[in-house]
């Protein structure tokens, strides 16, 4: 090899590179075009209304989604491995309820314990739910549809052999601190909110088994012939489903203070439409924590713009409704588009 | 002896055992379970709009796709429908814009997935959400509930001469021209084929897109007619009329030995699923367990369908693994 | 020359059966480091078989291993991959949401003390790699976009950073472009420098000449001969792929010959084909012959109104017509077997019966109700016709055999009364003794007046089968030979680019 042909392949490769780039950065198109698209709602509902852009009401949105990216950062492990978990409501639904009847019952119990207990009821039940698809090869969609009915049936039994509903008055003022807090002034809702979303999406770029769970929702058979062990890496994302929808029911219950058991019933609709909007891809393998966190932004600023300008909360659910269609008909086009644009490129080749 | 065998552990049958089991179940539970007023009206009528929604919904699950939009278009069709009533029209139009309405909202389910290529799953959830947001829309935090007797008797009053609800007799057509366009018809032929193998069947001249926009327009207006009864049973017309309803008509599906996947799958399971969901909600009710519970009991039977003949098909391969190792099946 | 160098992998004796089949009947081959070698045949030679056990996919019914001079048992392809196996499929198995840096390390992350992915280190050693491969690839590229080409590279890319010993390339140039052919090709070479024994399956001889040092002829599962490639002819190596005795495995009975029923004008699909001209009489066999990826199939799908061409025209019975799908197709009276029964031709679930009537269900119907006995009788009908052996029309098609599977296909076909019908490959993955009943019927029909395309990469067949043939070279029409000139030699040389 001469040294001018070395030099050559090396500006060919640099060449490529920056085509590369661009095609990653196409890529990244989802979580540009949510920003873009967040900026556009705050650009004209703050003409409209100049108190739309006051920090408070940035803390008030930031608040309204905090628990939804929890339990959104938990579904995304799941899809993320072409799974789908319906039992996210449900789960946080009994967590909460459970949660909040044990800081009645024991006032004076340390916070802590009461804290974990709710993750660990989270746990078992993500653990369970993966148990059922993983090992016992029942296809999510099923599987997390009857543990939807499940665990919603069970706060209700709960409840039945208890008490019927649990009161802010009820349940100590430290568990319900949890959710008023403020550390440096920003509440600590949107602090663990922020935390464990850093967290889960570092782990997903810099961990070797953040990485095998994209390659599992890529090629589920190439991953398996390669020696990734499915099977465990679907059942730990179910379970960290869980955990996560755990913690969630606990800030829930200490957010709300009156807690019954209808809490957080069709929760799994808001999620999903987190995470579809936020670009990650139902059939999976693709699909990063800062575009679903964007995606949840975009519709908790939606519905915070509904609020200020006095558009009834009833459009509410179509804007949702709208936003999930709009997103997946957006990706298919833009799917249409790339492959076309690759194979023009390929042509010139 | 063999064929007589198949039938008896067949899905089908298991499913006939169950509501025995259930029926048995609800007799001892309670003394009201078995009389005549139970049986015929309040056991059926509470069960009426998922049945009807589930049939179709049987077609586009063995097609390979599925509808979560349903309860909304029910919610939808219901609140169009007292709108148009409050607003003088005659009853006769309401009700025909009404399943309209649901037949433009499966259109728009089918385009979606057929012309776009979309995952139905997605794009159902996207209209679960959309319809239902515009039947809040439309109607907002009203109920529209003065609606003519003649009206009300459709859900709530019975056939003369019975207590049998007119829904029933609703449903029993219903059942019949879905029986027969799924196991006799040569469009269920067609819906199987493309639920096994969507190449093969459009490399055999069928026209799947067609097929598939046909099941989510019928889809539409069946999950309208639903609103209607349902609007007419507890004579109100409300924007969350329904609500969640679609789970319970997928988990009828599956549990009546639909493959989730598509390509397998009979109307008669689906039917005895009905039933036995029919008759456990009703029993439990009688002892007044609320109906969270009772879908406590319904989710339950839902994952065991799948479970347990995974489990059982395990146990098979390991005791024939076990035989080979003995070296008992002899190897050519 | 030094001692002759001691063989990384040693195969011995090795046989395979698949459901009756015996796709490897004791076969020996030795790969030496720093050697490449070719491994040719025809279709159904056995070859992707012992790549599949080489992979670790397969395990041989019978026969020894020994890699590295130590005997052993491949159980799974990541043995394989430990023992410096690597393996380049003809379909490489890829994570298109993923980029080529990752597909190369995937389930091997280099990490930095804190158990992170090094990401700068994973890109800047996949680049390096890439670059002493002289490809011109970027690590951060998406796979999604890469061509057949690039993944390939990919995938030897991987095999490197993977220290492989071995690398064999199963038909690596089937779906590249004569430059890509090159670009590989010197890679090879430079792998042969490394030291790596590369086994190259191919049944292109112009590139086995190109490229390797030694090779091996399977013949239907057997090993005929290894030699020096620079003692071989093209002629001694297709003499040796092909040498078997046609006649009686080709019943062939004289048909008439009539009026033309199919004639295409320049049909062009740009990328695909171009430029495709031919006629098709009633009574005729046209065989269409060329190596795989040749744009036969690509053809066939365009006149079953699959796919559309861009320009050109195709007339039936003179009249000029456009077959938008395959509904269309099938009123003007055209059927296709596809080259893929299990994916294409058939619903492995469905009975025997459901699919002879899948294509004719209106005919099998009366007022939209499916009558049974209409089908029963139809389905029986075109089985027994075809002697389909099964245990009725009523029997699951999976539980039949690959032969019979391909009958009902045909039953299916037959049923729609074309007039011209299109078999791609029908004797694919199918034992001799159905093949030569397969053959039957076609001559038969072919005898009773319908017009057929065969499509089919095995000379032998075509040649035996074929009133007329026509072969396909990249997409053009490089040769057409009527029976009486059509040669095995003619007929390769045409498929493999010259033209005499």
């Amino acid at each position: 090899m001469t040294t001018t042909s070395q030099d050559l392949e090396r500006t060919k490769q640099r060449n490529q590179l920056s085509q590369a780039r661009l095609l990653g950065l196409v890529n990244r198109v989802r979580e540009l075009g949510l920003l873009v698209v967040l900026l556009l709602i705050i650009l004209i509902v703050g003409i409209q209304a100049p108190r739309f852009l006051s920090i408070d009401n940035f803390e008030q949105i930031l608040l309204s989604i905090a628990i939804l990216v929890i339990v959104a950062v938990g579904e995304t492990l799941v899809v993320l491995t072409r799974n789908v978990d319906l039992s996210v409501g449900s789960m946080v639904g009994l967590t909460a309820f459970v949660t909040a009847y044990f800081f009645k019952q024991l006032p004076g119990i340390n916070l802590l314990l009461g804290i974990l207990l709710g993750c660990a009821l989270g746990l078992v039940l993500g653990m369970i739910n993966g148990l059922i698809v993983s090992f016992g090869r029942v296809p999510a969609i099923v599987a997390t549809l009857g543990t939807l009915y499940v665990y919603r049936g069970l706060v209700f039994v709960f409840a039945a052999n208890t008490t019927s509903q649990i009161n802010a008055s009820d349940v100590p003022g430290g568990y319900l601190a949890l959710a008023t807090t403020q550390i440096l002034g920003i509440p600590s809702l949107i602090l663990i909110a922020t935390v464990i979303a850093v967290i889960v999406g570092y782990f997903l770029h810099a961990s070797p088994t953040g990485r095998q769970l994209y390659a599992v929702g890529s090629n589920p058979d190439a991953a398996t012939i390669i020696g990734i062990r499915r099977d465990w890496l679907v059942f730990a994302a179910f379970a960290a489903s869980g955990l996560l929808c755990g913690l969630a029911g606990v800030l829930w219950g200490a957010r709300f203070g009156t807690v019954d058991a209808t809490n957080a019933t069709g929760l799994e609709l808001a999620v999903i439409a987190a995470v579809v909007v936020g670009g990650v891809n139902i059939f999976g393998g693709s699909g990063t924590i800062l575009g679903v966190v964007l995606g949840a932004m975009v519709l908790g600023t939606l519905q915070n713009a509904l609020n200020i300008l006095n558009i009834s909360q009833f459009w509410l659910q179509a804007l949702y409704g709208a936003a999930i269609l709009g997103a997946v008909v957006l990706d298919a086009f833009i799917t249409r588009w790339l492959k076309r644009y690759i194979l023009s490129r390929r042509k010139k080749v | 002896m063999k064929r007589l065998k198949a039938l008896l552990i067949s899905w089908d049958a298991l499913l006939v055992a169950l509501l025995l089991i259930g029926a048995v179940i609800g007799s001892v539970v309670s003394p009201y379970f078995l009389s005549s007023y139970n049986l015929e009206n309040a056991l059926p009528s509470n069960i009426m709009e998922i049945a009807i929604m589930a049939l179709p919904m049987t077609l586009i699950i063995i097609a390979g796709e599925i509808d979560l939009s349903v309860a909304s278009v029910l919610g939808l069709a219901s609140v169009v429908l007292g709108l148009l009533w409050e607003s003088g029209h005659p009853m006769w139009l309401a009700i025909g814009v009404a399943l309209l309405v649901g037949l433009v909202a499966g259109c728009l389910n089918g385009l979606l997935v057929t012309r776009l290529a979309l995952p139905s799953l997605v794009v159902t959830i996207g209209t679960l959400a959309l319809y239902r947001g515009l039947a809040y829309v439309v109607l907002g935090d009203k109920a529209v509930s003065d609606f003519p007797t003649a009206f009300t008797n459709l859900g709530f009053g019975s056939i003369p001469g019975t207590q049998i609800p007119w829904s029933v007799l609703i449903f029993a057509i219903l059942v019949v021209i879905f029986g027969v366009v799924l196991h006799v018809s040569r469009w269920g032929r067609q819906i199987y084929a493309m639920g096994n193998n969507k190449e093969a069947a459009r490399f055999s001249g069928i026209n799947v897109g067609r097929v598939k926009l046909i099941l989510f327009m019928l889809s539409g207006v069946i999950a309208a007619l639903a609103g209607v009864i349902f609007t007419s049973r507890f004579s109100s017309a409300r924007p969350d009329n329904a609500v969640g309803f679609e789970l319970t008509v997928v988990t009828v599906v599956l549990l009546g030995g639909v493959n989730i996947f598509g390509g397998r799958g009979s109307l008669l399971g689906v039917v005895l699923a009905i039933f036995i969901v029919g008759v456990l909600e009703n029993a439990l009710s009688l002892v007044n367990i609320s109906g969270d519970i009772q879908s406590l009991t319904i989710g339950l039977l839902l994952i065991l369908s799948v479970l347990g003949p995974n489990i059982a098909r395990r146990i098979q391969v390991a005791i024939a693994h076990r035989r080979l190792a003995m070296g008992s099946i002899k190897q050519v | 020359m030094t001692n002759p160098p001691e063989p990384i992998v040693e195969l011995s004796m090795i046989a395979k059966q698949f459901g009756g089949v015996q796709a490897l009947r004791g076969v020996d081959l030795k790969l030496l480091p720093g050697e490449v070698h070719a491994l040719v045949g025809e279709n159904g030679a056995g070859k992707s078989t012992l790549v599949k056990i080489l992979a670790g996919i397969h395990r041989p019914d019978a026969g020894v291993m020994k890699v590295g001079g130590e005997v052993v048992e491949l159980r799974s392809p990541i043995q394989a991959q430990a023992l410096g196996i690597a393996v380049v499929q003809q379909e490489p198995m890829m994570f298109p949401d993923l980029d080529v840096a990752e597909n190369v390390f995937m389930g091997r992350h280099p990490r930095d003390r804190f158990g992170r992915v090094e990401w700068k280190r994973m890109y800047q050693e996949v680049d390096q790699l890439l670059a002493s491969l002289d490809v011109s690839l970027s690590s951060h590229t998406p796979v999604q976009g890469l061509s057949v080409a690039e993944q390939q590279l990919v995938e030897i890319a991987k095999a490197l950073s993977l220290q492989a010993r071995v690398l064999v390339l199963d038909e690596p140039t089937a779906a590249l472009s004569s430059h890509e052919v090159d670009e590989l090709f010197a890679i090879v070479k430079q792998l042969r420098e490394r030291r790596v024994a590369i086994l190259f399956v191919s049944h292109r001889l112009e590139e086995v000449f190109t490229l390797a040092d030694r090779l091996t002829v399977f013949r239907d599962g057997t090993h005929i001969i290894t030699a020096p490639v620079s003692e071989m002819t093209t002629e001694a190596i297709i003499k040796y792929m092909v040498g078997r005795e046609l006649s009686n495995l080709y019943p062939k009975s004289e048909a008439k010959i009539g009026e033309v029923v199919l004639e295409v004008r320049h049909l062009t699909r740009p990328g695909v084909f171009a430029d495709v001209s031919f006629q098709l009489r009633r009574g005729e066999i046209l065989g269409f012959a060329g190596l795989v990826g040749a744009g036969r199939t690509e053809v066939a799908r365009v006149l079953f109104g699959i796919d559309q061409a861009e320009s050109g025209e195709t007339w039936l019975k003179g009249k000029q017509v456009r077959i938008r799908s395959p509904q269309q197709a099938m009123e003007y009276g055209i059927a296709y077997v596809p080259e893929d029964r299990h994916q294409q031709g058939l619903v492995m679930n469905f009975s025997i019966a459901s699919n002879i009537t899948l294509a004719i269900l209106q005919l099998v119907s009366r007022l939209g109700l499916l009558d049974p006995r209409r089908e029963q009788k139809i389905a029986s009908e075109y089985s027994s016709q075809l002697r389909v052996r099964s245990s009725g029309v009523g029997q699951v098609v999976s539980a039949l055999s690959g032969g019979n599977q391909q009958k009902v296909v045909l039953g299916k076909w037959l049923a729609t009364n074309p007039s011209v019908l299109i078999l791609d490959e029908p004797t694919r993955g199918i034992d001799v003794g159905a093949k030569a009943e397969v053959h039957r019927i076609i001559s038969e029909l072919a005898a009773s007046g319908l017009a057929i395309i065969l499509i089919s990469s095995e000379l032998p067949e075509v040649l035996a089968m074929a009133d007329r043939v026509l072969v396909l070279h990249e997409g053009r029409i490089t040769g057409t030979f009527p029976r009486s000139e059509a040669t095995q030699e003619r007929v390769m040389f045409a498929a493999t680019g010259q033209e005499r």
